[in-house]
């Protein structure tokens, strides 16, 4: 008897679903997939005791468990409560449920810049896409918007504070992934930051991570600032033999130049394999990887934008005609044409580009 | 046979009298019709001198736009070249130095701007894209060109002229969108 579990049902949005006891609202709904998952911006699986901060996955509970039917007075964040037997939950078919997740994507760009068309994390932006789905166009607020200093955390992290909606998963990673914390919120209410206690760097060896599990652009990889657009880079699933971590990444390349390293991500956007900083911020180069293939991308993310799946080539028959001899090219792009110069080589930059690097038109001489 | 009109009429295949033969009522009726259009309006203008107004809707080349004190606008976002369907729109962005502020609006700028002028269609969603309101297309086309490479435009050939050092020009160049925006404004 023992080995036999008992599996709890729980209808999440009219779907039934078995599911062990101890799971979570989220996860369940998770296993049905599409659009009954709730959004999360602070719970993220792997980290122990992330979620139940930013709200946005409110669920209404309609009847509590078959032992008691009774509804859940209130909405609860579907990432902390785990389920019952017989449990009713309504996600997208309740209107208390939508009506409340505009409020609070309401009130988490209360203080956002909205600086998206600066801001590198644009395009795999989880605030970006859930203020789509759920934002108002306008804003009510009238007052000024809390702003703070950008701040270098070392040499390969940029902290935007005035980005953070203080999901604190980047204080779990630092916590549950490297050894040593450096950093976490300070102050309280409307003057809470992440930060570092009197300007300390964050450097061990697995703190890149907290560029990952970022929701918005608040942690950003240095290495790439302004590097180039997401959604004009090529992911590619790559490993290498690393000591520390199981490097397995995925390059974010454009040509041969490798723009930049992360870990992989699932469809939640979560990451299950933490690499080290040494993959993320110093194998710039393709020889250090061994490329698998392309990133299975969502077709409907601005990230798939112009990557032509299944295109067919015809076949070139110019040489043929010519006798083997191949055609006189008229015009080399690159004579007219100053952007993308093949001796400017961004991807080896330590930070962002100055407009020196463009004039110059020789970066490793400075 | 199903005719694709009811005005439809069968050829008519009676061989010509004698006096049509003559054909001289047919030219009389032709000269008439010719002569009337004399005193007509001219359909077409003298062009090198004498030039059409645009219309508020027409797309012509590219502009990149500077705010009041003659900042550029564009922050390198990509959202022109993304939504560009010729893909003719290419852009290298590099980050403002301290000192640079009075070049660019914004912390990140376009070092680089291009469009190729060969793939552009003028459709114009470029300026849609624009979240800066730093791209928008002016009252004047492309100029011809003898050679390919004089249709890709980089930013010196873009960029609008700086409105406090040549305010004439860039008067001249927003053309009648300022009239027309003030006209909104107002509405």
């Amino acid at each position: 008897m023992p080995d036999e579990k008992k599996l709890f049902k729980v209808t999440i949005d009219n779907i039934t679903i078995e599911v062990e006891p101890g799971t979570s609202i989220l996860q369940a709904a998770r296993k049905i997939g599409g659009d009954v998952a709730p959004p999360a911006m602070c719970y993220y699986t792997p980290l122990k005791g992330s979620g139940g901060k930013c709200r946005t996955c409110l669920v209404e509970v309609a009847a509590g468990s078959t032992a008691d039917p009774r509804p859940m007075p209130k909405l609860v964040a579907s990432c902390r409560t785990n389920v019952m037997d017989g449990m009713i939950v309504k996600n997208i078919t309740s209107e208390k449920v939508i009506d409340a997740r505009n409020g609070v994507v309401e009130f988490l760009l209360i203080n956002h810049p909205l600086d998206c068309p600066i801001c590198d994390q644009a395009g795999e932006c989880h605030l970006q896409d859930l203020s789509y789905e759920h934002g108002k166009e306008g804003t009510r607020y009238e007052f000024k918007r809390r702003t703070f200093e950008k701040v270098d955390l070392g040499p390969f992290i940029q902290l935007h504070m005035t980005r953070c909606i203080l999901c604190y998963r980047c204080v779990y990673t630092a916590d549950q992934v490297s050894k040593k914390r450096e950093h976490g919120v300070l102050d309280r209410g409307d003057h809470s930051q992440i930060a570092t206690y009197i300007k300390n760097s964050l450097d061990n060896d697995f703190i890149g991570n907290v560029i990952d599990v970022c929701p918005v652009g608040a942690l950003t990889d240095r290495t790439f600032r302004f590097k180039n657009r997401v959604w004009f880079l090529k992911p590619m699933d790559a490993h290498r033999d690393c000591p520390k971590c199981s490097g397995k990444v995925t390059l974010w390349n454009r040509g041969d130049e490798v723009y930049r390293v992360t870990a992989r991500k699932d469809q939640w956007g979560e990451v299950h394999d933490w690499i080290c900083n040494e993959c993320r911020f110093e194998k710039k180069e393709t020889k250090d990887w061994v490329i698998e293939g392309p990133t299975k991308i969502n077709r409907h993310s601005v990230i798939s934008q112009g990557h032509y799946v299944g295109t067919v080539k015809p076949r070139e028959v110019l040489t043929e005609v010519m006798n083997g001899q191949a055609p006189r090219l008229l015009m080399d792009i690159h004579t007219v044409s100053e952007v993308n110069q093949p001796q400017i080589e961004l991807s080896e930059l330590p930070g962002p580009a100055t407009g020196d690097v463009f004039e110059n038109k020789n970066p490793k001489e400075k | 046979m199903q005719h694709l009109t009811n005005r439809a009429k069968p050829v008519d295949r009676k061989p010509m009298t004698a006096l049509e033969k003559l054909y001289l009522w047919n030219i009389a009726k032709g000269m008439w019709i010719t002569l009337k259009h004399i005193f007509k309006r001219k359909a077409t203008i003298n062009f090198p001198e004498q030039r059409r107004e645009f219309s508020p809707v027409f797309r012509g080349l590219q502009v990149l736009n500077r705010d009041a004190e003659g900042r550029e606008n564009c922050t390198a976002c990509g959202l022109c070249a993304v939504a560009c369907p010729a893909e003719a729109i290419t852009m290298e962005a590099a980050e403002r130095q301290p000192g640079e502020e009075h070049l660019y609006r914004e912390e990140k700028y376009a070092a680089k701007y291009e469009i190729n002028m060969l793939r552009c269609i003028f459709c114009g969603l470029c300026e849609e894209a624009c979240p800066k309101d730093a791209v928008y297309l002016s009252e004047t086309f492309a100029p011809s060109n003898y050679q390919r490479k004089g249709f890709i435009y980089g930013k010196e050939d873009l960029l609008i002229p700086h409105p406090k050092l040549e305010p004439e020009a860039y008067q001249q160049a927003l053309g009648t969108r300022a009239k027309r925006q003030e006209k909104a404004s107002s509405n």
